[in-house]
């Protein structure tokens, strides 16, 4: 392994490399998540739960429309997000899922619904106007290219798979908790109670033994979609131009970018919205990137301390 | 659909993949909604004026497909001049009585053919001539016998005289014309609460995706069944596909998304009272005194049902082999016969009269998943003994103790009766065994764990009670024990010594005088040498395979995937498919094709197996005389109908007239705008104490109610609610309403709201959404309450039922009950203990319940007057079980 500027920032091509396995490693395996087709039914949710043992998240209605899982955490590692939101527009005919809102709230990204109790309005207009939208969409651990979580843990409990996944060993962990401000989407978390930090794994067990993870095995309309990272951005981008084709020019991909902040997501998304909408930061940004200047700087500072220090001493010789 | 069936619902994604149009028409927008391409909010209850008027603008403005529709449907058939339409009188059928409540369908028949010597409707070939008229007519509804035709139609006594022009005034067509003329997009608007704009839409993307080149299917749920003019509701979407030529041809259809895992199953098999196996009718005490009475009027008519003898004697010789013989009608008499209704609420209200004393609970929680939990638990604390057979403790076995009514002090543990036996259940992956899904497919599962402790399959339980009850008689003389000790109970076991279950679908299948499984159900013998337990399913076994265990792949297969388990008739995955072929044989369109007549081969082929006599030609026309099968043309494609064509027009065999209309609810805050006669006339009310209905056009319950399902819980929710993993996902009873309607009763979002009915008041937290939509319903607002009903005392999160705000109107045809009905809604919690009783019994009060309207007919008998059972004659309601 050699420590490179990349293997904080940037496009990485080879994450399990950057990671120290051999040229035989498996493919980089990931997730696409198609919102588009994502039903709400939470399938992935408790499939995800029964695998991996993961307790249950209180029984709590939030009045956020059908969520009351809220968001990622420890004890959620898949999420379904409702977006229900008014809408005013007219719907045009044939042009399949909603078009955005106008006047959507861009506010700080956060994780799970942002506008969960409806607006009241007079409703005077007539039936049949399209008058909500319900977007669905089931969030999960983005498996980054760069993983702040996992750069900054110090017991290594973090480590990246042959798989090129992102998982917690929970043996190791000592529950420390640096992982948790250090991830972008504010997924992982320390378990109440027990300290220790959980997030998806990808069904790591399963991948083992070369099985799909639950989730994706759950949910009945292959809006999540399990397969080799390469080969999902290329039927991913199919499927956003399929989506445009047919009038749904808001599909966009998130996460599917090798360039963009965290290096490209392994579990990436179509959205049928800004991200903000869905609860995702719009620009996430590895929180080590500057890793690299830091230590430069940091070098550069020692540097120049000792320089002053010698020279003061010199100086003092004088 | 993706609410409730969200694993069938996979298909329709993928069809709106490849570019279908998916229209949802639902008071809410559910999951189903957000994927559709449009949703239309309707009003509860209004379906018939919606589907009506979308009739209205096919057959108005000739959009039919009128190839398909002359020659495969009724519409040239010529009704007896005698017939009246509800456009005659007032929203009635010629044939009303209403003394009875019952209508006689004598005037409903085909005209006969001219010259030939078809006696007219009014008299039926012979005196047992199943149920056409009068008496007959009476006794047959009582016993839903229309329920009974689910694998072909009624018989009729005669062909028809035809008009093939359709414009004869009293053929099928022109009846249908006249009857849905009032059924326009404006009173689609005054009743749907549907504009013209949203109606229209829907009516041309309808129009655009039928024909020779394309085909448009309608998915339906309880949605559509639980009215008290339910099975009209489906029929009136059937017309529609039969006008549209979507029957029989790929892609058409009209599916029914089942309440449950195999219910399909249920009903083939089946669990209803009215039913023996494969749809053949359970015999009634007053009319069938043997076998010979039982098939007369059925047997030899036109289709294959006139075979029906063959199926019936194959399933008494595979329940009581060697003993049935030719010489004791094959035991017939060992059949149990009806005597009226015994369907479940009769059945409840027969428990709270203490003539029913014993009852089995099989996987079903009445007390939450039944309509008028109160009712349910009332008869339930009256029983001698139950058996409830479950996974979880369900309030159906608990209601002795911690039941609402034990809260309110009108029942007291300490003076119910009922033996509570409960024995703990299998769940579906610690049992072998066979789901038969709404497609009629028939898929296997096998065993995938021991069930814990002493849990059992339902088979195995049934099997041992069996062994049980006929070593207890064993040696006994008593004729009455024959039919038990008689069985043929010789079933081999697995491997961990329990009952074989591929050996009871091998029953099923049948076996022919070798002892070998049978592979079609035209196989079978009325001379008692084969063996059949359910005709329809012959052929599940064949060639000595569990065929519904085959498992391959829709990839390694064409679009038919005929491999995955097995479809009942004959592994037809498309009904009727005959239909999908134009009359003289040939593909309707390239694109639609699936079966055509091979006329070098001389055969029908294609892809699905041709659901019609193989050699038929198209051009075949039967000679006069002709009975079975061979009474069948070549341009016949509903081989189960008696003449042959599919039925826009009903002459026999439903209660409540030949064709939908619409009536109100039972329960309504609209008058009825199409007709002076507000609500079914035939539709069945359970007269009891604890059932009393809101009155109509009531200021004192002037809301909708309507209740559905969530994804996240299962039905009655024994199944989920007492899940960690389910029960967060939904984790406490709620209604929905929309924000004017939380703005008029001031309600708050995730705050506490009572919902109050005649028979109870209910507490939820309330969701304020756009999903609910109110809606303009002539000059005003009509609010509809959405309540998810999938919770009660028990489980993990305790809440109340909304079942028990449900009042039993039902069907008359098949006896479900009504799922809408009026309430109020407030903010706050409901009062407890005995002040819930007081706080119901001063809304009923005010809403002047000593005039309740109540529907023509009560369980069978007739009503002089508006009869109140909740208040007795000081106004006073007495509850039932509390302190004398």
């Amino acid at each position: 392994m050699t420590f490179t500027p990349e293997s904080l920032f940037g496009r990485l091509d080879d994450v399990q490399a950057d990671a120290g396995y051999d040229d035989e490693h498996p493919p980089r395996m990931g997730f696409f998540t198609d919102t588009s087709i994502c039903i709400g039914c939470k399938a992935c949710e408790v499939a995800c739960k029964e695998w991996n043992m993961v307790p249950d998240d209180g029984f709590v209605l939030s009045g956020m429309s059908y969520d009351n899982t809220q968001s990622l955490n420890a004890n959620t590692w898949r999420h379904v997000a409702f977006i229900e939101q008014p809408v005013d527009v007219p719907v045009p005919e044939g042009s399949g899922p909603r078009p955005a809102a106008a006047g959507t709230d861009l506010g700080m990204p956060t994780v799970g619904v942002p506008q969960g109790l409806p607006q009241i309005n007079d409703q005077e207009a007539p039936s049949g106007d399209g008058g909500v939208r319900w977007l669905m969409s089931s969030d999960v651990c983005k498996h980054c290219t760069h993983a702040g979580c996992l750069d900054n843990c110090p017991t290594g409990a973090l480590f990246r798979t042959e798989f090129g996944t992102v998982v917690v060993q929970p043996d190791i962990c000592n529950g420390c908790g640096y992982c948790v401000p250090s991830c972008p989407y504010g997924v992982i978390d320390v378990r109440e109670g027990d300290g220790r930090a959980w997030k998806c794994t990808m069904c790591y067990d399963r991948l083992k033994v070369d099985e799909t993870p639950m989730c994706a095995k759950a949910c009945p309309t292959q809006s999540i979609q399990f397969g080799e990272l390469t080969e999902l951005r290329e039927r991913a981008q199919a499927r956003v131009e399929e989506l445009h084709d047919q009038g749904v020019e808001v599909a966009r991909l998130y996460g599917a970018d090798p360039e963009d902040g965290v290096g490209g997501d392994g579990a990436f998304f179509l959205l049928l919205d800004e991200p903000e909408v869905y609860g995702l930061p719009p620009d996430p940004v590895v929180t080590t990137r500057d890793l690299g200047s830091i230590w430069k700087h940091v070098g550069a500072a020692a540097v120049g301390l000792a320089a002053l220090g010698a020279a003061s001493f010199l100086g003092g010789r004088r | 659909m993706a609410e409730a069936h969200p694993v069938g619902f996979q298909w329709v994604v993928e069809a709106k993949k490849r570019g279908a149009q998916v229209i949802h028409v639902d008071p809410r927008f559910t999951r189903t909604s957000a994927l559709a391409d449009f949703h239309v909010p309707i009003r509860a209850g209004s379906d018939i004026v919606f589907l009506g008027a979308l009739i209205n603008h096919v057959v108005s403005n000739d959009l039919d497909f009128r190839d398909y529709v002359v020659v495969y449907t009724n519409a040239a058939a010529i009704i007896d001049e005698r017939y009246q339409d509800t456009e005659d009188l007032g929203g009635l059928f010629s044939g009303f009585d209403p003394e009875t409540g019952h209508y006689d369908p004598a005037t409903w028949q085909y005209a006969p053919r001219p010259g030939s010597d078809d006696v007219p409707g009014g008299e039926p070939e012979s005196e047992a001539d199943s149920g056409v008229t009068g008496a007959e007519a009476r006794q047959s509804h009582e016993t839903a016998v229309s329920d009974t035709h689910g694998s072909g139609g009624p018989p009729v006594p005669h062909k028809p005289a035809r008009d093939e022009t359709l414009q004869h005034p009293s053929c099928v067509f022109q009846i249908l014309k006249r009857h849905f003329a009032r059924y326009t997009p404006e009173m689609v608007e005054e009743v749907c609460g549907v504009s013209p704009e949203q109606f229209r839409k829907v009516a041309d993307a309808l129009v655009a995706n039928s024909g020779r080149e394309r085909t448009a299917a309608f998915c339906y749920a309880v949605g559509w069944t639980q009215h008290s003019t339910g099975a009209q509701m489906i029929r009136t979407a059937s017309i529609l596909q039969l006008l549209l030529g979507n029957i029989g041809r790929p892609g058409g259809g009209i599916m029914a998304l089942r309440g449950h895992a195999s219910i399909q199953g249920a009903s083939d098999v089946p669990t209803l009272f009215n039913l023996l196996p494969g749809y053949l009718p359970m015999p009634h005490a007053g009319l069938h005194h043997d076998l010979d009475s039982f098939l007369a009027g059925q047997e030899g008519k036109a289709g294959f049902w006139g075979n029906v003898r063959t199926y019936a004697v194959s399933l008494l010789k595979a329940w009581w082999g060697d003993a049935a013989t030719a010489e004791n009608d094959f035991c017939w008499d060992y059949l149990p016969r009806m005597t009226g209704d015994h369907s479940t609420y009769t059945t409840v209200k027969a428990m709270i009269e203490g003539d029913c004393k014993g009852y089995f609970l099989v996987g079903q929680n009445p007390a939450v998943g039944s309509a008028n939990g109160k009712m349910q638990r009332m008869g339930l604390a009256n029983l001698d003994w139950l058996v409830v057979r479950d996974m979880q403790m369900i309030e159906s076995a608990t209601f002795w103790k911690d039941g609402p009514e034990i809260e309110t002090g009108e029942l007291e543990t300490e003076k119910i009766g009922t033996e509570v036996f409960v024995m703990p259940a299998a769940s579906h992956v610690e049992k072998s065994g066979s789901f038969t899904q709404t497609q009629r497919m028939l898929q296997w599962r096998d065993k995938a764990v021991a069930p814990p402790g002493d849990a059992m399959s339902d088979l195995e339980f049934y099997y041992l009670l069996g062994l049980k009850i006929r070593e207890k008689l064993a040696g006994s003389t008593d004729e009455m024990d024959r039919p038990l000790l008689d069985l043929t109970w010789d079933y081999p076991l697995d491997d961990e010594g329990e009952i074989d279950a591929a050996a009871v679908l091998r029953e099923m299948n049948g076996v022919g005088p070798d002892g070998q499984a049978l592979s079609s159900y035209t196989q079978l013998k009325a001379d008692g040498s084969t063996r059949c337990g359910v005709w329809i399913y012959c052929g599940v076994y064949a060639d000595e395979v569990n065929q519904s265990r085959r498992r391959k792949p829709h990839w390694e297969q064409d679009q038919i995937a005929a491999e995955w388990g097995w479809v009942w008739p004959a592994n037809r995955r498309v009904l009727y498919n005959r239909a999908s072929a134009a009359p003289d044989g040939t593909p309707w369109s390239e694109r639609k094709k699936l079966v055509w007549w091979d006329a070098e081969a001389g055969r029908w082929t294609g892809k699905d197996v041709p659901d019609f006599i193989a050699d038929r030609a198209p051009d075949y026309v039967p000679p006069e005389g002709a009975k079975g099968p061979d009474a069948i043309a070549g341009t016949d494609p509903f081989i189960m109908q008696t003449d042959g064509k599919a039925w826009l027009f009903v002459s026999s065999g439903l209660a409540d007239g030949p064709l939908p209309t619409h009536f109100e609810p039972a329960e309504s805050p609209f008058h009825n705008p199409l007709y002076p006669q507000q609500s079914n006339p035939v539709s069945t009310w359970v007269a009891e104490e604890t059932n009393p209905l809101n009155p109509n056009y009531s200021d004192v319950f002037p809301y909708v109610y309507t209740t559905y399902r969530l994804t996240e819980h299962h039905t009655a929710g024994a199944m989920s609610r007492t899940l960690p993993y389910l029960t967060e996902l939904q984790p406490e009873p709620f209604c929905e309403v929309s924000p004017r309607l939380a703005a008029e009763r001031g309600l708050i979002h995730g705050d506490w709201v009572t919902i109050v009915t005649a028979r109870t008041a209910i507490e939820a937290r309330v969701l304020v959404t756009e999903r609910l939509r109110s809606l303009r319903v002539g000059d005003r607002w009509v609010e509809q309450v959405g309540l998810p009903y999938h919770w009660g005392p028990n489980g993990l999160v305790p809440g109340d039922s909304p079942n028990d705000l449900v009042g039993i109107t039902m069907d008359p045809n098949v006896y479900i009950q009504d799922k809408v009905g009026t309430c109020d809604i407030r903010p706050g919690r409901r009062p407890r203990g005995p002040a819930l009783v007081t706080y119901v019994e001063d809304y009923r009060r005010r809403a002047g319940l000593g005039t309740a309207h109540v529907p023509g007919r009560v369980n069978g008998t007739e009503v002089d007057e508006p009869v109140d059972p909740a208040v007795d004659k000081d106004g006073v309601h007495e509850p039932e079980g509390g302190e004398a």
